[in-house]
């Protein structure tokens, strides 16, 4: 009798890439559920309209690439990469900035460099960020959150001014438009306001902006799904909030007036979102242990620094791109002891 | 009153990294005790069935062999003998498939059997063990043919061998057999406990080890009560059992070595570099039977399980019995077998038939259905999620030992302590692109070899094209002397010589002289129809000169090939 000769091991093999992307979709929905709520359908549309374009777009590619388009496709890497951008945006941002963003991500970040597993760059963060370069007007025109928001749009009116550009009658941008707790922050600290008397406005809740600091946990939530199931491990998340947090209460005690309380900056932002879904692209950031660490308390103290001093309200997009640049370096130096390898100690 | 307790507190057991929680799948072949596999009418016996150098064949086409005689006697110092299984003639002694990961065939001695099973003579039992010689029960471990039983097959006898004064502590007896399915050691354990305990007894003895650890996985409770009972029924000292928690693969023996004594065996190194050595227990039972019964390693449990057997069970087979006779007697196949893999699933490799022998080293016949072992589909790209990493019992980074590997970069794989991987296959198992990652790095490993043997060669060349360049210009230069001397003596003696030619130059009328000498004799010897050859009037000068010139000649290629075994042993000992 014979039989079909394959390698060991033979087993039924307990994860995929596939499932992994999907855990990731699930985790993201507490998160995305609660943007939704706060502010309203915008967010909902800007996450399908980028799926769309990113399995489009990917399509696309492996088509020109003469790669297997339905293997590639059907790992949903381009549907999580399109989610992640797409809950970065703002909710009433134009459609083609979504759409633009989206495709330089899957396109140029992500294919050019040689597909899933070869992109040094976090794709999501890449289109990102080119979007908040190029057009930082539209970047930062954010709603305010639900309870603060006089003028809630609708699902149509949501519609119209994404697609089309056109508020409701007797409403302007200006009006309906907010600016995140952390650019109001800072907005207001630049003008030599301090905190006592900033946080006197009703936009504050405990820690960061009212209805802010709820999503926020909520991707909490889903970031112990992620750590639960085993797809993240916890020392990026850990390693890059412990820095955040070290760096925003050493200042903060230095210079109670002029620094916020260390949970704000974790409520605030991308934070959150950023420890446990962008920091941990498994592509491209570090993969040893110890390298996690580093890697994680490097982009917790860039963002800090950025947030702080330099020129953009919020800095995790490119705190990670910078740590994503130094990822295999950092790899290479920390490589864990192998078992029975003699330390450098003994003999 | 306090009284300290008599109770030894339990051993602190040691983690080794990584290592993967698997379904066991043990208890489908645990029902029924084991049986004695029917006769088969054929045994094939693959003269490869150890680590190291083939055995010799020590028998003819026709001859007839008795149950336990010498059939095949091994080749230098790790090597082992291959003895006959049960009696009957030598059939054949040629190519047959054997089970080896490259579906090759092998040299087999094959024996029809004559249904007999008559013993032939075996060699005394040495029940007093503990005070014989150990060079006598380590040459009658050698003489019967006992290797490791575990997976390995590494001649016994080798491991055994006080190795140039290291002290070896702990002897570490492996039945932990963490791999799912196999249950071959776990039913040894239970049916032949005593037999077990002696062949410790005996390894004991022969390591001069002061204490002696069995390391039993807590799945098998069962093997754990036999075993207790045994050690404390014999009554051997400094015996102790540890049950240890089943993590796959702490029956490897590094991670074994591990768990049990917190030492971890240098990379690159042997147990032996810290003092232990390491034992399966189906090794210990050859043992025992080697010295105590003076039987040959002949038979040995094993395994036949999967959804594609119909009964799974244990069977002590005779080696050289062919694996679709085993299946048969396992209730035959089910219809859903997809492979048939040597082995666990873990570390197994897939049979393309099933004609193969049962070899020393087969511990278990998996033939897996579609469900148990389904296809993992095509290798996607590797999205350095890292859970290779987590898992590995090595620590090793096997993502990046991958892109070396795919990269054909074999130094860095090296660098990245590609020869430190067991191949256990837990990566390969948990990769979510099921990519094949322990393939690669066999495959980095070979090519390594490769690389290394052709280093090796053309150093030999190397040196062998300096040596000969040596001697031909010794053998120049000892010409150029020659000719230096020659002519020195020839201006020594030229002044003399001119004086004579001065006159009437006896030389020429010398060699004319000759000439004609040489005409009248040829013409003679034409007419008597003989043709001169150029060696036969040869004067004794000449012939001494032609002697002395093959001697040199004979001297100096000895010297070469002497000189050339004794560098390429310098090399392997660097």
């Amino acid at each position: 009798m014979q039989f079909v000769t394959i390698t060991s091991p033979h087993t039924d093999r307990p994860n995929s890439v596939t499932v992994t992307m999907l855990w990731v979709i699930i985790a993201l929905v507490p998160g995305a559920a609660a943007m939704t709520w706060y502010f309203g359908w915008g967010i909902v549309i800007h996450m399908l309209l980028a799926s769309a374009a990113a399995v489009a777009a990917e399509a696309l590619v492996l088509r020109l690439r003469g790669r297997p388009v339905v293997p590639a496709v059907s790992d949903l890497s381009a549907v999580v990469t399109a989610l992640l951008l797409a809950i970065a945006l703002p909710p009433l941002l134009p459609w083609w900035l979504t759409v633009l963003g989206i495709v330089f991500a899957i396109v140029v970040a992500k294919h050019l460099y040689g597909g899933i597993g070869y992109n040094p760059f976090n794709p999501a963060m890449i289109g990102y960020v080119l979007l908040l370069v190029s057009y930082p007007v539209e970047m930062t025109t954010w709603l305010p959150p639900i309870m603060l928001n006089q003028h809630p749009l609708d699902l149509m009116q949501t519609m119209n001014a994404i697609f089309g550009g056109t508020l409701p009658p007797g409403l302007d941008w200006d009006a309906l438009s907010m600016a995140t707790p952390l650019d109001e922050m800072r907005n207001q600290l630049n003008q030599n306001k301090m905190i006592s008397e900033i946080r006197r406005s009703p936009l504050w809740g405990d820690f960061g902006g009212l209805g802010w600091e709820w999503v926020g946990n909520w991707y909490l939530l889903g970031g112990l799904i992620l750590l639960y199931k085993r797809i993240i491990s916890w020392h990026i998340p850990v390693a890059m909030l412990g820095s955040v947090l070290f760096m925003a209460m050493l200042f903060h005690f230095l210079d109670q007036e002029s620094h916020p309380f260390g949970l704000f900056h974790i409520f605030s932002g991308g934070t959150l979102l950023g420890a446990f879904f962008i920091a941990t692209d498994p592509v491209s950031a570090a993969t040893t242990r110890k390298g996690q660490l580093i890697y994680g308390t490097c982009i917790g103290l860039i963002t800090y620094v950025i947030r702080r001093w330099g020129g953009y309200p919020d800095a995790v997009a490119f705190a990670v791109l910078l740590m994503n640049m130094a990822a295999p370096t950092i790899d290479y130096y920390t490589q864990p002891r192998v078992f029975g390898e003699r330390s450098a100690g003994d003999d | 009153m306090y009284y300290p307790s008599q109770k030894k507190p339990p051993r602190t057991l040691y983690k080794f990294p990584g290592g993967l929680h698997l379904p066991d799948n043990k208890a489908q072949s645990t029902t029924e005790s084991t049986v004695r596999a029917a006769l088969p009418g054929k045994l094939v016996l693959p003269i490869h069935q150890h680590i190291g150098a083939p055995s010799q064949i020590a028998v003819q086409v026709g001859d007839r062999v008795l149950k336990g005689e010498l059939i095949a006697n091994p080749q230098g110092r790790i090597s082992a003998a291959v003895h006959a299984p049960s009696s009957g003639t030598v059939c054949a002694v040629a190519e047959h498939a054997v089970p080896h990961p490259s579906g090759l065939p092998a040299l087999c001695v094959v024996i029809e059997t004559d249904g007999q099973d008559a013993w032939g003579e075996l060699p005394p039992a040495i029940d007093d063990f503990e005070h014989c010689e150990p060079g006598l029960l380590l040459e009658r471990i050698r003489a019967s043919g006992i290797v490791g039983m575990g997976g390995a097959a590494f001649p016994t006898s080798v491991k055994l061998e006080p190795e140039n004064s290291r002290r070896i502590d702990t002897l570490v007896i492996n039945g932990a057999e963490c791999e799912p399915y196999i249950t071959c050691d776990d039913m040894l354990m239970r049916e032949r406990p005593a037999e077990i305990v002696a062949g410790i007894a005996v390894m004991k003895r022969l390591t001069g080890a002061a204490n002696c650890l069995i390391g039993i996985e807590d799945n098998k409770p069962e093997a754990i009560a036999a075993m207790t009972r045994a050690v404390e029924q014999q009554g051997v000292a400094d015996i102790e059992l540890v049950v240890i928690p089943t993590l796959y693969p702490s029956g490897g023996e590094r991670q074994l070595i591990r768990v049990l004594t917190g030492k971890e065996v240098p990379s690159g190194g042997f147990p032996a570099h810290i003092g232990v050595v390491c034992n399966n227990v189906g090794t210990a039972k050859a043992v025992a039977d080697a010295v105590l019964l003076g039987r040959p390693l002949i038979s040995r449990y094993i395994t036949l399980t999967g959804e594609g057997v119909a009964n799974p069970c244990n069977l002590e087979v005779l080696i050289g019995t062919r694996s679709n006779e085993l299946i048969a007697q396992a209730g035959g196949y089910t219809g859903r077998e997809q492979r048939l893999i040597m082995g666990g699933p873990m570390m197994g490799f897939t049979l393309h038939a099933d004609n193969v022998p049962i070899v020393k080293a087969s511990n278990c016949l998996l033939a897996a259905s579609a469900r148990e072992a389904p296809n993992p589909g095509p290798a996607t790209a590797c999205i350095r999620c890292g859970m290779c990493a987590e898992v590995c019992p090595v620590s090793l980074l096997p993502q990046q030992m991958y892109w070396h590997a795919r990269a054909k970069d074999l130094e860095k794989t090296q660098e990245y302590h590609l020869f430190d991987c067991i191949e256990c296959g837990c990566c390969s198992h948990v990769c979510p692109a099921h990519i094949p990652l322990v393939q690669y790095f066999r495959f980095a490993k070979n090519e390594s070899w490769d690389q290394e043997r052709e280093r090796k060669s053309a150093e030999l060349a190397r040196r062998r094209h300096e040596a000969k360049l040596a001697r031909l210009a010794l053998l120049e230069a000892e010409k150029i002397a020659r000719a230096q001397k020659k002519k020195a003596a020839l201006a020594r003696s030229k002044p003399a010589n001119r004086e004579t030619d001065a006159g009437s130059d006896p030389k020429k009328a010398a060699i004319e002289a000759a000439l004609k000498r040489a005409a009248e004799k040829k013409a003679r010897l034409a007419q008597q129809g003989v043709k001169p050859q150029n060696t036969d009037n040869l004067t004794d000068a000449q012939r001494r000169q032609i002697q002395q010139a093959d001697t040199r000649r004979e001297q100096l290629t000895d010297n070469v090939v002497s000189d050339d075994s004794a560098q390429t042993g310098a090399s392997k000992d660097s």
